[in-house]
Formats: structure tokens, C-alpha cells, sequence
């Protein structure tokens, strides 16, 4: 049903993109990277970077919001820095993606239960117990964790750390 | 005999001898210290700057006259800071140069040390590719790299900074050819099937033209694109750094098309149903207002540079690869297209709009800029500044050759012609070598005549002295109601004089009687530079003109009789 599927889709605000990009692991490399979203006006709304399975390379799973024709043009220009092996727009294409979120919040004894049914709902964990506070840690897709967030939030959320999205191409496409 | 460890320095300067380098443009300090000490052994001739601006034009002025690299080697904090300027130029117009940097000890960096500056953080925008060298030992590898990189694929600046304890260290890693670069690959030919099929789209077009660019100069791609005109009978156009590329002399060709290009070529663009740039990335000087650029035409686009497809103009066609090798493998493709009619019409519009100046009415940058094309016969390599002189110079003197044209186009640097004629004329000591620079633009790299002087370098620099910032006088006159604001340079200082301050020869010409003359008497002096300072009429304009972001058919032949409205597009 992939037609009806489209047909849903809303359109007004431009779509996340998701970009990885695979890049030699040195230093200045991730300012190169940032440099070419900023020219463009570009705000990064997540940065994750890790070594890639040989150490010599690193990847940089970027999420960025913006129109497809102006996003194409600076995965171009990643892909065209010399210390960049490939960049890659996984928006459309089919891939597991994933985020971590670790959120504190203040726990009075009243709240504890509903707190706990709302982090068991959503497969969370709680990581530190404490007298005043708790720690919850949940994953899932990064809309997951909107959620998630937003029906935690009546109980005021002290903070709110969040990894950024990680993704990978399923099956054989690389990432 | 026992053989000493090179220093890191030494190590750095046989690497560049390796590369076949023959001339650095650089200017000393405390931190590039152990380089220069380097260079007294070596058997490159170190040119030695006023400005390192200088320098890096100087390089650029090198690497542009012959397509191999020029190098430049500044010392630490204002000295790396002064050339960001020339690598901006060699950047936007895909210009080879290595520019190697001093800088402090590795353990003071980023602790404020004097003359220090985050050389590669100023520079990662403006750059290619850079390196901070952090161990002696991949100097070999880094140095080829950075020669590799510079030249290969759309050529650009790359910097290396060089922390002078590795400068001074001991450095015994050998020389290599091997690279470490898995991210950089540099495109050749093209797609044989976007190929067959351009070749069918220029066979079956009865309005082609084919727009040539940059990228056919620094191919060699100009024969082949000859080869295909005339097979295919279309007209050629060329932007104002793709002078050169086709003898700008022969019969087809339309000579420079956008803002300031003729009336014919943008005529031609206005009016053709294919187009086909070759080494060209579709500037806003050329498509004016982008909704209605070529509308109806095809667009065929050879690029070697990928970020270039869809970044202006989305082409029905787009081929990857090297302009020269893309345009050989299409001429056996292409049968004579049926443009006789097309022809024809460019041929009359040609007649009906020549370029033309008024003969009367005191001395006109254009007249003496006609006469320099007569006095050098198209054969000299010419380089310019930005501004008004460049497009009369552009528009005057047609290129012959290849590489014979030199001229700040992408970033529109004022100060480089006078520093890349200097450098040109190293690069080829047989060749005349005019710089026409305006009086503005020269004021800004003036003391490079001392570095011309001391090696009696034989380049000539003809300023076109309107005592103004021209070009910006003329937007001010057409669109902003003639209110003069920062464009007045009255008060400059007399040329001559300045020049002789030198030691250099000079000349005025006031009087359009005078300009033959003179200028002859110039292109025949070879005892070292001259200057040649032209006086011309203080309120000229450059025409034909398409207002920043308007439509190419809203090109302004000549001087208006209304007021005009501001321009929409950029600068």
C-alpha cells in the first residue's frame, strides 16, 4: 500500500534528511564537514561520530532539515572534500536507524508509578534511582523518543541527553 | 663520508625539486626559517615578495601561463594570513598553487605564540585541500600529495603548515610516490553513452553553440573544441577565463558572452536551441536572470568537477570528465549539423552590433586597449585586475593562444594583474607579458615592482588611469542615480614618478596620437619592467551590459537615455 502511503505524506515543512558520511579520521576533518552545511545556511539537529571498523576511517551520521534539491548539492560537496571516501543522502532509501535518549527527571514518590508505567510502555530503563531524581534511558527511532519526551514532560525533566541518530543502510547498500 | 640527516626544512625543499619546481615566491620570517636556510643549497630561485598577496598571485600568474604548479612559501600568522586572498583567487578560478606556511613550535600551538594564527582553520574554506604537519615523517608523503592534489581534477590551492620544530628536526623518511588518499579520485573520460547521445542532440540541433570555460584552458581541450565547431558548424562563446581556449580570431567564434560580453554572443545565447558548456559552471555573469537563461535550448553540460551538475542550471545531459578527452571522443560522433541559416543570423547580428567606442572626446581606455591587441598581434599573455579594464581588455584584446589570458573572474581580486604578469613572465622569460590593471586595483600590489626590478623581469603593466573605482562609478552613474560614493581616487599619485621611485621605466600617454607609439616602445623594451600609464577619459562606461540578474534579452547595447532601475542579482 505504499501509494496510499504516499499520498499521506505531508509536505509543508521540508523533511529531515539523514547524510552519512564516511571520512578519513583526522583532525579538521569534522570543521571541513560543518563548514559546508554552514555556507549553506544549514543547521546540524544532530552530530554522531565514531571510528568506522578499520581506525583509519570515521562516520558522521548528520541530520539536517531542508529542501531535497539544496541538500543534494551539499551532499555534492561534502562527497567532493578530498578527505571525504563518501556521502550519502539515506533519507529515501531503506535503513535501521536508531537513537539513545538519557532523561533525569525530578520523582516524587507520587509520580514514581506513572513514571514507571510510561518507561515500561516505551521499553525504558531506569539506569539510577535516587531519592529526588531517576535517570530513564529508552532507544528507538528518534519519533520514538519525541514521544516518549513529550508524555514525560508533566513531570519536569531535569535534563535531556540524546546521542543523535544513528543509522545503517540495510542488506547490501552501503552506508 | 658520513651523510647528514636532512632537516624537516631541507627535506621539505628536496621534495619541491622532486616536484620539478623551479621558481618559490615567498617572503621570510622566524618561523619559515629553516625552509629558507634550505633554499641556499638548493637550485630553486627563490623570488623574494614585497607582500605575500604578491606572492600568491605570483604563483597563480605561473601556474596559469603553463598549467604546472606555483609555489609560495610565507612564514607564520601575517604571513599566512596575507595570502588568503590569493588562495581565495586560485580557488574560484581552479588555479594550482602550493602555498607552504612556517608556523610555531608543535607544543605552542594554540597558546597564542607570537606570529602564531590557526593557519588552517583561517583557510579550510578557501582552500582545496591543507595539512598541519604533525611528524617529519609523512613530510615526503604530505608534500606529494599536496602537488598531487593541487593539479589533478579541477586544480585548485592546497596549503601545508609547517611547525617550525619539524622544520628544524631531523626528517630521514624517504621519498615516495604513494598516496593516502581513498576519498579523492579524479575523473577522465566520459560516459560513452551520454557521449552518443550529445553527440546526436549537436547533429540533430539547428541553433547550437557551444559555451567554453575555464575548464577547456586548463585541458587543453581548445584544438578539439576547434575540431568540433567546425565539423559541426556551430558558433562558439567563451567566458571571460575561457579566453583563449578557441583562437578568439576564427570565424565562428562570437567571442565573451555575459554581462559584459558582445552583443552577438549574448544574442546568440539568447537564441540557440542547444547549449554546450565545456568547462563552464553556468556563473551568474553569464545566465543573468536564471528563469529565463536558454529557456527553450538544451543544455549540455561537460564538467570535470560533479558539484557542478545541478548547482545553477540542471542540464538535460551531464557528462563527467576532462573537457579535452569528453570533446575527442565526441568528434567522430557528430555528423555537420544544418546551421547555415543559424550562421547566418549570428553573422548579422555581428554586423548590426560591433563592439564600438567614440573615437573623439579625449583618450579612451578602449582605443588604447584596441591598439595593444594590434601592437602585440594577440600573441602576448595578458593579465588583468577587476573592474572596467578588465572587460575592455577583455572585450579588445581576443586571445590567441591557450593560457594567454589571466585574470581574476570568480573572486575579482583588484591588485592581481600586476603580481601574475610578474609570474607569468618567469614562467615563460621568451613571451611578452602585459598586466593592464586599473589605477585602484594596482595601488593594492604596487611594491611588487621592486620584486620585477630586481630581476629585471621584462613584464610590462599598462594602468588605465581613470582616477576612479570605475566599474563602481558606472553602477553608481546607471542605478543609483549617479551618487558618487567611495569611488572618487582623486589624489592618486603620478604613476611615473612612482615607477621611476623604482627604478622601473615609465610612460605616459595622454593624447590617443601617442598610443601607438608608446605602446610599441614598451613591447619592445626588454631591459626589465616598464609601466605605461594610460590617462584616459574619467567618466567612460563599459557597454554592452546585463544589469546584475537580468534576462540576457535585457542586455543594454549602449549608453541609455533613461534611468535605470537598481539591479536585482548579485553585486
Amino acid at each position: 500500500m505504499s501509494a496510499a502511503a504516499s499520498e499521506i505524506a505531508p509536505a509543508a515543512t521540508p523533511p529531515t534528511h539523514t547524510i552519512s558520511v564516511f571520512v578519513n579520521n583526522k583532525p579538521g576533518v569534522l570543521v571541513r564537514v560543518a563548514l559546508v552545511f554552514s555556507r549553506r545556511g544549514f543547521n546540524i539537529e544532530s552530530l554522531v561520530v565514531s571510528p568506522g571498523a578499520e581506525g583509519r576511517f570515521s562516520r558522521m551520521t548528520i541530520t539536517c532539515s531542508g529542501h531535497r534539491d539544496v541538500l543534494q548539492q551539499v551532499v555534492k560537496q561534502l562527497a567532493k572534500l578530498v578527505d571525504v571516501v563518501h556521502a550519502i543522502d539515506h533519507t529515501a532509501d531503506q535503513s535501521y536507524e536508531v537513537e539513545i535518549a538519557l532523561i533525569k527527571l525530578e520523582c516524587a514518590l507520587d509520580a514514581r508509578t506513572q513514571i514507571l508505567q510510561i518507561s515500561e510502555h516505551y521499553k525504558g530503563r531506569v539506569v539510577d534511582f535516587g531519592a529526588e531524581s531517576l535517570i530513564l534511558q529508552a532507544h528507538g527511532s528518534s519519533e520514538k523518543l519525541d514521544a516518549l519526551i513529550e508524555l514525560l514532560r508533566p513531570f519536569r525533566i531535569v535534563e535531556l541527553v540524546r546521542s543523535g541518530k544513528l543509522l545503517m543502510a540495510r542488506g547490501g547498500t552501503v552506508t | 663520508m658520513e651523510q647528514k640527516t636532512p632537516t624537516g626544512g631541507e627535506r621539505i625543499i628536496q621534495c619541491l625539486e622532486r616536484e620539478g619546481v623551479d621558481y618559490i615566491f615567498g617572503l621570510s620570517g622566524g618561523a619559515a626559517m629553516p625552509m629558507f636556510d634550505a633554499l641556499v643549497d638548493s637550485k630553486i630561485q627563490l623570488v623574494l615578495v614585497r607582500h605575500e598577496q604578491g606572492a600568491t598571485h605570483m604563483a597563480d600568474g605561473y601556474a596559469r601561463s603553463t598549467g604546472r604548479p606555483g609555489v609560495v612559501l610565507v612564514t607564520s600568522g601575517p604571513g599566512a594570513t596575507n595570502t588568503v586572498t590569493g588562495l581565495l583567487t586560485a580557488l574560484m578560478d581552479s588555479s594550482p598553487i602550493v602555498v607552504l606556511c612556517g608556523q610555531t613550535i608543535s607544543s605552542m600551538l594554540g597558546k597564542d605564540a607570537f606570529q602564531e594564527a590557526d593557519v588552517t582553520g583561517i583557510t579550510y574554506p578557501v582552500v582545496k585541500h591543507s595539512y598541519l604537519v604533525s611528524d617529519a615523517n609523512d613530510i615526503p608523503r604530505i608534500m606529494r600529495e599536496a602537488f598531487h592534489v593541487a593539479t589533478t581534477g579541477r586544480p585548485g590551492p592546497v596549503l601545508v603548515d609547517i611547525p617550525k620544530d619539524i622544520g628544524q628536526g631531523p626528517c630521514d623518511a624517504p621519498f615516495t610516490d604513494e598516496l593516502d588518499l581513498p576519498g579523492y579520485s579524479v575523473p577522465s573520460r566520459g560516459n560513452p553513452e551520454r557521449i552518443e547521445e550529445t553527440a546526436r542532440l549537436l547533429s540533430e540541433s539547428k541553433r547550437p553553440l557551444l559555451y567554453v570555460g575555464h575548464g577547456a584552458v586548463i585541458s587543453g581541450a581548445g584544438k578539439a573544441i576547434t575540431t568540433l565547431a567546425e565539423k559541426l558548424r556551430a558558433p562558439v562563446v567563451n567566458t571571460l577565463l575561457g579566453k583563449g581556449a578557441v583562437d578568439e580570431h576564427h570565424p565562428l567564434h562570437l567571442g565573451m558572452l555575459g554581462m559584459h560580453g558582445t552583443a552577438y554572443a549574448n544574442k546568440a545565447v539568447a537564441d540557440c536551441d542547444l547549449i554546450m558548456a565545456i568547462g563552464a559552471r553556468w556563473d551568474d555573469r553569464i545566465t543573468g536572470k536564471l528563469d529565463e537563461f536558454c529557456t527553450d535550448a538544451v543544455k549540455i553540460h561537460v564538467d570535470i568537477d560533479p558539484a557542478e551538475f545541478g548547482k545553477i542550471v540542471t542540464a538535460d545531459v551531464s557528462i563527467l570528465g576532462d573537457a579535452r578527452l569528453v570533446t575527442e571522443d565526441l568528434i567522430p560522433l557528430v555528423e555537420m549539423a544544418e546551421t547555415e541559416e543559424w550562421l547566418a543570423r549570428c553573422a548579422a547580428w555581428r554586423r548590426q552590433y560591433p563592439l564600438k567606442y567614440p573615437k573623439k572626446g579625449g583618450l579612451r581606455a578602449q582605443h588604447v586597449l584596441d591598439r595593444l591587441h594590434a601592437v602585440t598581434q594577440g600573441d602576448a599573455i595578458v593579465t588583468t585586475d577587476v573592474g572596467q579594464h578588465q572587460m575592455w581588455a577583455a572585450q579588445f584584446c581576443l586571445s590567441r593562444s591557450n593560457r594567454h589570458w589571466i585574470s581574476s573572474g570568480g573572486a575579482g581580486t583588484m591588485g592581481f594583474g600586476w603580481p601574475a604578469a610578474i609570474g607569468a613572465q618567469f614562467a615563460n622569460p621568451g613571451a611578452k607579458v602585459w598586466a593592464v590593471v586599473g589605477d585602484g586595483g594596482f595601488q593594492m600590489t604596487l611594491c611588487e615592482l621592486a620584486t620585477a626590478q630586481i630581476h629585471r623581469i621584462p613584464a610590462k603593466c599598462l594602468i588605465i588611469n581613470n582616477n576612479y573605482l570605475g566599474m563602481i562609478r558606472q553602477w553608481q552613474e546607471l542605478f543609483y542615480e549617479n551618487r558618487v560614493s567611495g569611488a572618487d581616487l582623486e589624489g592618486n599619485p603620478d604613476f611615473v614618478k612612482l615607477a621611476e621611485a623604482y627604478g622601473v621605466k615609465a610612460w605616459r600617454i595622454k593624447r590617443s596620437a601617442d598610443v601607438d607609439r608608446v605602446l610599441q616602445r614598451a613591447q619592445d623594451y626588454d631591459e626589465g619592467p616598464c609601466v605605461v600609464v594610460a590617462e584616459v577619459v574619467k567618466e567612460d562606461n563599459v557597454f554592452p551590459m546585463i544589469p546584475a540578474g537580468a534576462a540576457v534579452s535585457e542586455m543594454i547595447i549602449e549608453p541609455p537615455k533613461h534611468r535605470l532601475s537598481k539591479p536585482t542579482g548579485s553585486t
